[in-house]
């Protein structure tokens, strides 16, 4: 899996592709720490290239949330999530968790 | 019935969804279909490696599929540990995410997603999930 973050003005945007499973969640929840670690916490992940989320990749998704809502200093929200991720997704009832744009342009306009 | 073999390895878990992409093409059902299983499989799958075998490289996972009477059939069977399917807790979704504790929900999305489930241990033969998508008529 391909991970690449860039910075915005008032946020990051960190883009994923391919399959977020058991295999390659901690991958992306090492690139995630490292900026919460650096006291980033107003985040875009762009899933326009991600075809498969396992309850793995959800977890790493809510841990950082969990961070970057502390404070109330920042937000993970999610753009271009796939009709079937997102289904899967409401399924369970964690899309309560998360603010998920059809687009990039309106997910980092969201900060 | 076609029948694979696979590592119980996490980097086995992309094969195996390989391996259920053709079973669902076979029983000739829709992508979201597809989707529900392979994640089910997955979850499933990534239970075994990290419960029952309790980590990776320590044995592994047959996958076998089977389509008659209107189901599409996936058995998985492993050498791990057996584990009581209703101690696992369903994650309490809908708290307060500070609340959230990341347990139970490969379970869960499996019995959501799937029609069946079946789990069966046996000391000799090992432990054997069946999972069981109804298909249309």
């Amino acid at each position: 899996m391909e991970i690449t973050t860039t910075e915005y003005k008032r946020c990051e945007v960190v883009k994923a592709n391919g399959r977020i499973d058991s295999y390659t969640a901690p991958e992306l929840e090492e690139v995630l720490n490292q900026l919460t670690g650096n006291g980033k916490y107003k985040i875009v992940l762009d899933m326009s290239e991600v075809d498969f989320m396992s309850s793995k990749g959800w977890w790493v998704l809510i841990e950082t949330q969990k961070k970057c809502r502390r404070y109330n200093r920042g937000e993970l929200v999610l753009a271009n999530v796939k009709d079937r991720i997102r289904e899967s997704l409401d399924l369970v009832g964690m899309g309560s968790y998360f603010k998920i744009y059809d687009d990039m342009t309106s997910a980092v306009a969201s900060f | 019935m076609p029948t694979a073999t696979f590592p119980a390895r996490f980097d086995s878990l992309a094969k195996i969804g390989k391996f259920i992409e053709r079973a669902t093409k076979k029983a000739g059902v829709d992508d979201s279909t597809t989707y529900a299983v392979q994640l089910a499989v997955d979850e499933a799958c990534s239970n075994i490696i990290e419960h029952a075998y309790g980590g990776e490289n320590k044995g592994d996972i047959q996958c076998t599929y089977s389509i008659a009477n209107n189901r599409l059939t996936i058995t998985l069977r492993d050498k791990g540990q057996p584990f009581d399917p209703e101690k696992i807790q369903e994650p309490n979704f809908g708290a307060p995410i500070e609340e959230l504790k990341p347990r139970g929900a490969g379970l869960f999305l499996m019995r959501k997603l799937m029609d069946e489930i079946r789990f069966e241990f046996n000391q000799k033969s090992g432990n054997v999930l069946t999972l069981v998508k109804h298909l249309p008529e």
